[in-house]
Formats: C-alpha cells, structure tokens, sequence
C-alpha cells in the first residue's frame, strides 16, 4: 500500500467524487494483504493504491459521513459503503496497470460528474 | 417529403454539417405545418447540459450561454415540433432553497422559447441529491412517454436516484409500457446518462442500463438520445443508436483521453467551443433520424 500524502491530498483536492487510482505492479508475492479504505465526501483515504499482480487483496472499507460506493470498473468491482458498517471487497489483480476507481454515488456538491 | 429532402441534400452538398447555423431552406415545409398528420417527418430540438448556476473559468459565459442557447433556436427559420432537454438543467447545490431557485431562474429562462412543447428530464446535478423532489415541483414526472406523429417517445430516469441506476420499479413500467409497442413501432428513448457502458471509469454508464437495452432490444427501430458527457458521441449496442448531445456550459473531453474528467478549458480565441445543440431530422416512414449539429452562435455573431 504506498500512502504518498502529498498524492493522496492532491487528489482528494482535484479528484471530487472521490475518484483514485489502483496500480496493480508486476510481481508477485504469496502473502494476501487487507488494506483499510476510509472513505468521506469526495475523498478515499488512501486515494491511491499499490498491489501486487496475482496477489490477492481485500479492501477493506467504511465511511466517516454520508453512503458512498467505491467503483473499480477495470476490474468489474463495486461495493456500498455504508455508514456504521464495514463492506469488503476481496479480489486478485489479474493485470498490470493504473485503473482509476470512484465513488458512484451522487452525494453532494463536490461530485463533478 | 421532397423539400425536406431538398433541405437535407443542401445541407449535405453544401458541406454544412455541424459547422453552420442551420436556417432552413425558403419553401421548405415541415411536417410541423400540417399538424396532427402521423407518419410524416418532423424535427425537434435536443438541448442538454446548460447546468445553471455554475460559475468557474471553464465558461466566463455562464450567465449568458444559456440565454444565447434559447435565442439561437428562436433565431432558425424553421421552429422545430418540440424541444427536448436531456437533464442537467441546473448545478448542483447541496442548499435545497437554492436548488429551487436554480431551478425557478432555469425555466424562466427557456419559457423564453418559441416553442412552448419542452420536454424535460432531469440529471443528476438536478435531481439525486433529493430523488428528484424539487425538480418535480417544477417540472413534474421524472419519467413518462409521449406520442408525437407516429413516433413512441419514453423518458428514462437515471439520475433520481444517486448511485445512477433506472430501479426495478421503473425498468418494470417500461417493460409494461414496451408491451403495447409493435416490435417494428418506431421509438425514441430520452436519458441523461448513457444506457451503456461508455467509461464507467468516470461514471459514464447507468448501474442497470443494460436491464433497459435488453428490454429495447426485441424492438426493431430504437434511437437514444442522451446527455451527461458533454459531446458528441455516437454508439451502436446491437441495432440501437446512442447518441449523446454537446453541452450548454462546458464540454468534457473524450471518453479515456486523459487520466482525469476535467473540462476542456475555455478558448478566448474560439469562445463557445465545443458547445451546442441538435436537430434531429425524423424520417417516420424510414425511421431514420438526420442529426445537424448546432452551434450556441452564429460564427462571427
């Protein structure tokens, strides 16, 4: 998981709607990795994610504030995010790359859709 | 119709495309001046995206592009049979008081057109902060159909609800509604968001579009016309035409051709770029549509 916090707030500052990017790097590894996603308005915390290729994962998610949904269309993955709640997406990058994910609930003046 | 032909043919010939103000041909009769025949070719209007209320460099102009909008469609020689919007009416305001002044100001504004036929729709700025409460004070139904010289019209409603999805209630009401169309019957669908997946990657689809395709798909002669992305943009799924409308405030660039969704920046030197509305041309009989894209103004205006 890379946590670059200058990243992380320029894309939290840029990006409303909440949208971030998952690069999936060449090389795996055979540990599987939980990585905790924070959501909030117009924000994920990290905004950026670092995974192993072949590795699997799961993304572990909660909200701070209002129903968000977290949408990584490259890899076929969605999930709510609902407040007082965890939801947990478990998946293997099976590709290479950098995807773009985003929040796909209209939730507020922030979003730029 | 021969003139309508005519007119097309000129426009065709001329090399006139979407790059001039379409006036009309003097002697050309739309199906609009023999009103109440079905079957005969007509055009209509399709405006979408003027977000008023939103104010920011990509449009200097925002208080007055929408204006410029409704005084180019008043300006065309021939008036169409009816305008429609494909949604984002209004920007969006998380202030509910706001929200409907927005609104009040938006239809103020277009109840300066000639034509008094205007369909509405909502999008998303419009509507899924509040399932679409304010816009039906305004504007009523979120979704519904209209008959208009042969041609079946259904409005789907994508945005009322916030994660972008029609809803089982409303794809059922469309199913119960397709059911009493011939499988040849000629229909055009009006949405916000693309019933497909365009880019996901930017929010670009409707969660349960294809729910909506599949029911379309038995029906031989389907159009859709839709807003949302802010250009234009042409796509088949199976035997159905997508197209998407330009904007009113901004355009946004191609699907996927730069890492983030953000306006085209305004150009001094080419102001209104990229910016503009549709006539659609119907040819009943052909069900075939003729697009002329159109510029907010006149060049050199």
């Amino acid at each position: 998981m890379n946590t670059n916090h200058k990243r992380r707030l320029l894309l939290a500052g840029a990006l409303a709607g909440g949208l971030g990017g998952v690069a999936a790097a060449v090389g795996a590894q055979s540990q599987e990795r939980v990585i905790k996603v924070v959501a909030k308005k117009f924000d994920f915390t990290p905004g950026e994610i670092h995974l192993k290729k072949n590795v699997p994962v799961t993304l572990e998610f909660t909200t701070q504030d209002v129903v968000m949904g977290f949408n990584l269309p490259d890899f076929a993955l969605r999930t709510d995010i609902v407040p007082g709640t965890t939801s947990r997406l478990r998946f293997t990058p099976d590709k290479a790359g950098e995807f773009p994910f985003h929040c796909d609930v209209f939730c507020g003046s922030g979003m730029k859709t | 119709m021969d003139n309508h032909i005519n007119r097309r043919s000129f426009l065709r010939l001329a090399g006139l495309g979407g790059a001039i103000y379409v006036s009309g041909l003097s002697g050309w009769a739309s199906a609009a001046a023999k009103p109440g025949a079905a079957n005969e070719d007509f055009f209509f209007i399709q405006l979408s995206d003027s977000h008023w209320g939103f104010e920011g460099a990509p449009n200097p102009d925002a208080h007055g592009t929408l204006k410029k909008a409704v005084a180019a469609v008043n300006s065309l020689e021939q008036q169409p049979d009816f305008v429609v919007f494909t949604g984002d009416l209004t920007h969006t305001t998380d202030d509910p008081q706001e929200r409907r002044k927005r609104l009040a100001e938006f239809k103020e504004i277009v109840g300066a057109l000639k034509v008094k036929t205007v369909h509405f729709m909502p999008g998303e700025h419009d509507a899924s902060l509040d399932h679409g409460e304010a816009y039906q004070e305004f504007f009523g139904k979120t979704h519904y159909t209209f008959d208009h010289k042969g041609v079946h019209f259904i409005v789907i409603d994508n945005v009322s609800d916030p994660t972008g999805a029609i809803g089982e209630e409303q794809l059922a009401w469309l199913a119960a509604d397709l059911a009493q169309q011939a499988a040849d019957a000629r229909i055009v669908v009006f949405t916000h968001r693309p019933l497909f997946d365009l880019y996901p990657q930017w929010d670009w689809a409707t969660r349960d579009g294809a729910k909506a395709v599949d029911l379309l798909m038995p029906h031989a002669n389907v159009t859709v016309f839709y807003g949302h992305i802010h250009q234009e943009n042409h796509h088949m799924t199976g035997h159905i035409a997508h197209h998407a409308a330009k904007s009113l405030i901004f355009p946004l660039p191609a699907p996927g051709s730069q890492p983030k969704r953000t306006p085209l920046p305004w150009d001094d030197a080419y102001p209104y770029r990229g910016l503009g509305f549709r006539e659609v041309v119907a040819e009943v009989p052909k069900a075939e549509y003729e697009l002329i894209e159109l510029p907010v103004k006149k060049e050199g205006a």
